[in-house]
C-alpha cells in the first residue's frame, strides 16, 4: 500500500489549534503545519520540542570572549609589549579595562554569527534551497496542517479522514507519494 | 487567544484579512513602479554619482584636498562618520529594543527602519575608510600577521575599538534583517508570477518552508538576537564617542559622552525614520499600516531623547565651569561666543528648543509638521558633531596656531554623495523588498487590526 499524505487547510490558526488539538487527542500523529506567521501555543499540541538555538549562541558567544582575550594576550602582551600612553601592557589584568570594548564586541559578534549560521543550517534554509512548502498558499494566509499515513499505522486512513471532516477545515488534499 | 485592550489604538487601519496584507506589499513589488520613483532614483543616483566622483578624486589626489590643516586635522570626514552611525541607531533599537519591550508597533516600521541602519552604516563606514588617504591598505586595521616584525594593531586605542564596534555592528545588523526578510521573501516567491521574478525571490528566499519547528527557531534567534544586538547598539555609540573622551582635548575630555552620543543617536535615527517612512507611506499607500499614533510614538520618543540632549548639553556646560578648568571653561565659551558660534546655536535650537514643540498633541500628529520636524533635527545633530569636533580643535592649546576651518568643494561634495547614495540605497529597498514585515504584521492583525478589535468590543 503506498503511503498518504494529507494536507489540510485552514483559514485561521486558532481553528487549526483546536483541530490540532482534536486529531492529537484521537491519537492520530500530526506531522507538521505550515503557516505563513508563527503560531502560538502550537509546539506543545503537536509535541515539536523548543529549539536549543540559544545554548548555541551562548557557546559561540564564550568561544569568542575567550578568542578575543586570548588573541589581545597574546598580540599586546606576549609577542609584542609596549607602553602606549602610560597603559601598562605587562599583564593581562592590568591591561583589561582597555580590551574590554574588543572583548565585548567580538563575544556578540560570534554569538550572533553563530547562532545565524546555525539556525540556517538546522532550518535547511541556504542559498539555492529550493522551496518545499506543500502549497504556496501557505506563506499568503493559509494554515497547513500535515498528516502522514506512515505516521499512524495503527490508524486506519478513512478514520483519519473523518476526523479531520469533523473540523472547520477549509480543504482537504490527499496525495499520495 | 491573546487580545488586546480596547483603550489602545488599532495599529493595523481598515478592515484587512491576511491576504490584503499580503496583496498591498506584493503588488507594487509586481507592478510598474509609480513614475516619482523613477524621478526621485533619478535625482538621488546623480547625486550619488557626483559623491563617488568626489571620493575617487580624493583618493586619487590624497586627502590634502578637503579643508583640513594643522590644527583642524579632524572635520567633516568624522563628523559625517558619527552623524551616519547616529542615523544607523533608530532601526536597532527599534528592531531589538522594542521587540525586548513587546512594543507592537514596532512591526510596521522595524524592516525599513533597519534597511536605513544598514545603509547609513555603509555610509559611516566610507568615511575613516576614505580618511586613510590610502585605502587599499585598508585591511592593515585588522590584527594580521605581517613583515614588521610582527607590530599588531593597538587594542589600547578607541579608534580600533571603533573598527570592531563598527563592523559588528554591521554585519550582525546585517544578518538580523536577512533572517527577518527570509518568511516574507518567500511569501512573494510563492506570489508573483513572472518566471524571473519568482526564480530571484526563491533564491532570496533560501527555500524557507514556514514549518512549525522552522517558526519556533525564528522567534528564538530573533529574541536571542534581539537580546544581544541591544548591548551592541549602545555600546557602539559609546565607543563612537570613546574617539574624542579618552583623548585630552578641552570639550572632548568627558565621562558624559557615551550617554549623551547615544541618546544623540537615537534622536538622529528616529528623525531620518520620519523622514524616509512619511514619504514611503504615502507614496507606497501604506497609511493603514504606518498610522498617525506610528508617527506619534516615534514623535514622543525624538522628544524624550531630544530632552536627554538638552540636559546632557546644558550639564557639560555646568561641569565645565564647575571644574574650575581654564582650558575646559574656554572650550565651552568659545563654543557658544566664539566665531563658531551660529553652529553652536543652531544646535542648540535643532535639537534642544524645537523638539519641545511635540509636547503638544496637535503638532505631534501633524504629519507636514513631523517632516519639516525630522530634517530640522538632522541639521541640529549634524551641527552637534561639527561643534564638538571643530570647535574644540580649532583653538588649540598654542594661539599662535588659532585657525579656522573652510570646507573645499570635496568636503562638500563627499557628503552630499553620501546622501545621494543612502537615497539611492533606499529607494532600491523600497522598491524590490518587503517594506513591512509581513509575517509580523500578519501575526498581530487579529489582535490590533481595527476591525477586529470592534468585533471584540461588540461581543461584551
Amino acid at each position: 500500500m503506498a503511503n498518504k499524505v494529507v494536507y489540510a487547510v485552514y483559514e485561521d490558526p486558532e481553528v487549526l489549534k483546536s483541530a490540532a488539538r482534536k486529531l492529537v487527542s484521537a491519537g492520530v500523529k500530526v506531522r507538521d503545519v505550515f503557516s505563513p506567521f508563527p503560531v502560538h501555543g502550537l509546539d506543545p499540541i503537536i509535541g515539536v520540542k523548543r529549539t536549543r538555538l540559544g545554548i548555541v549562541s551562548f557557546m559561540f558567544g564564550m568561544g569568542g570572549l575567550s578568542l578575543a582575550l586570548l588573541g589581545m594576550w597574546y598580540f599586546m602582551i606576549q609577542d609584542w609589549p609596549m607602553n602606549i600612553g602610560g597603559k601598562p601592557s605587562f599583564s593581562l589584568y592590568q591591561n583589561l579595562p582597555a580590551f574590554i570594548p574588543v572583548t565585548f564586541e567580538f563575544t556578540v559578534l560570534c554569538a550572533a554569527h553563530g547562532m545565524a549560521i546555525t539556525y540556517l543550517i538546522r532550518n535547511k534554509t541556504l542559498p539555492g534551497m529550493p522551496a518545499r512548502n506543500p502549497d504556496p498558499r501557505s506563506t499568503d494566509d493559509k494554515f497547513i496542517m500535515e498528516v502522514r499515513s506512515e505516521d499512524n499505522h495503527g490508524l486506519d486512513q478513512a478514520a483519519i479522514m473523518e476526523l479531520l471532516r469533523g473540523t472547520s477545515v477549509m480543504e482537504i488534499n490527499e496525495r499520495e507519494y | 487567544m491573546h487580545s488586546e485592550a480596547a483603550i489602545r489604538e488599532p495599529l493595523i487601519l481598515g478592515h484587512k484579512t491576511y491576504s490584503d496584507i499580503t496583496n498591498d506589499i506584493v503588488s507594487p513589488i509586481e507592478n510598474k513602479a509609480p513614475r516619482g520613483w523613477y524621478v526621485l532614483i533619478t535625482i538621488s543616483a546623480l547625486i550619488a554619482a557626483y559623491g563617488v566622483g568626489c571620493i575617487l578624486y580624493l583618493l586619487g589626489k590624497g586627502i590634502g584636498v578637503w579643508g583640513l590643516n594643522k590644527t583642524v586635522d579632524w572635520a567633516w570626514d568624522i563628523t559625517n562618520f558619527v552623524w551616519w552611525v547616529g542615523i544607523g541607531h533608530a532601526g536597532t533599537l527599534i528592531s531589538a529594543v522594542l521587540l525586548l519591550f513587546r512594543q507592537r508597533w514596532r512591526m510596521a516600521i522595524n524592516r525599513s527602519a533597519e534597511a536605513m541602519t544598514i545603509f547609513a552604516v555603509i555610509m559611516a563606514a566610507t568615511f575613516p575608510g576614505i580618511h586613510m588617504g590610502r585605502i587599499w591598505m585598508a585591511y592593515w586595521v585588522f590584527p594580521l600577521p605581517n613583515q614588521f616584525g610582527s607590530l599588531w594593531v593597538n587594542f589600547n586605542s578607541p579608534l580600533l575599538w571603533d573598527v570592531f564596534a563598527i563592523s559588528t555592528y554591521f554585519s550582525v545588523s546585517l544578518v538580523f534583517w536577512y533572517i527577518g526578510l527570509i518568511p516574507d521573501f518567500a511569501t512573494i516567491r510563492d506570489k508573483v508570477t513572472r518566471p524571473a521574478m519568482k526564480k530571484a525571490y526563491g533564491i532570496l528566499s533560501f527555500g524557507w518552508t514556514g514549518n512549525a519547528k522552522a517558526w519556533t527557531r525564528f522567534e528564538e534567534v530573533s529574541l536571542v538576537l534581539a537580546g544581544i544586538a541591544t548591548p551592541l547598539v549602545f555600546s557602539v555609540h559609546s565607543v563612537v564617542s570613546f574617539d574624542f573622551a579618552t583623548s585630552v582635548i578641552p570639550g572632548w575630555h568627558t565621562t558624559i559622552f557615551p550617554p549623551y552620543f547615544v541618546s544623540g543617536a537615537v534622536f538622529s535615527g528616529f528623525a531620518m525614520v520620519q523622514t524616509l517612512l512619511l514619504v514611503m507611506r504615502k507614496v507606497m499607500k501604506l497609511e493603514s499600516y504606518i498610522t498617525v499614533k506610528h508617527i506619534e510614538y516615534m514623535n514622543i520618543v525624538i522628544i524624550v531623547t531630544g530632552s536627554i540632549v538638552g540636559v546632557a548639553y546644558i550639564t557639560e556646560l555646568f561641569i565645565s565651569w564647575y571644574s574650575g578648568v581654564e582650558y575646559e571653561s574656554y572650550a565651552f565659551i568659545n563654543r557658544a561666543t566664539g566665531p563658531y558660534w551660529w553652529a553652536y546655536w543652531s544646535m542648540m535650537t535643532c535639537n534642544v528648543i524645537s523638539p519641545q514643540v511635540f509636547w503638544f498633541k496637535k503638532l505631534r500628529t501633524n504629519l507636514m509638521f513631523t517632516f519639516f520636524m525630522s530634517i530640522v533635527v538632522n541639521v541640529g545633530m549634524w551641527f552637534e558633531r561639527f561643534v564638538i569636533i571643530v570647535t574644540s580643535l580649532h583653538r588649540d592649546y598654542l594661539p599662535s596656531s588659532w585657525t579656522m576651518f573652510h570646507p573645499t568643494w570635496v568636503d562638500a561634495g563627499v557628503f552630499l554623495g553620501t546622501i545621494g547614495i543612502f537615497f539611492t540605497l533606499y529607494l532600491l529597498f523600497a522598491r524590490f523588498f518587503p517594506v513591512l514585515a509581513l509575517n509580523e504584521l500578519k501575526s498581530i492583525l487579529t489582535i490590533s487590526g481595527e476591525s477586529y478589535k470592534r468585533t471584540q468590543q461588540q461581543h461584551h
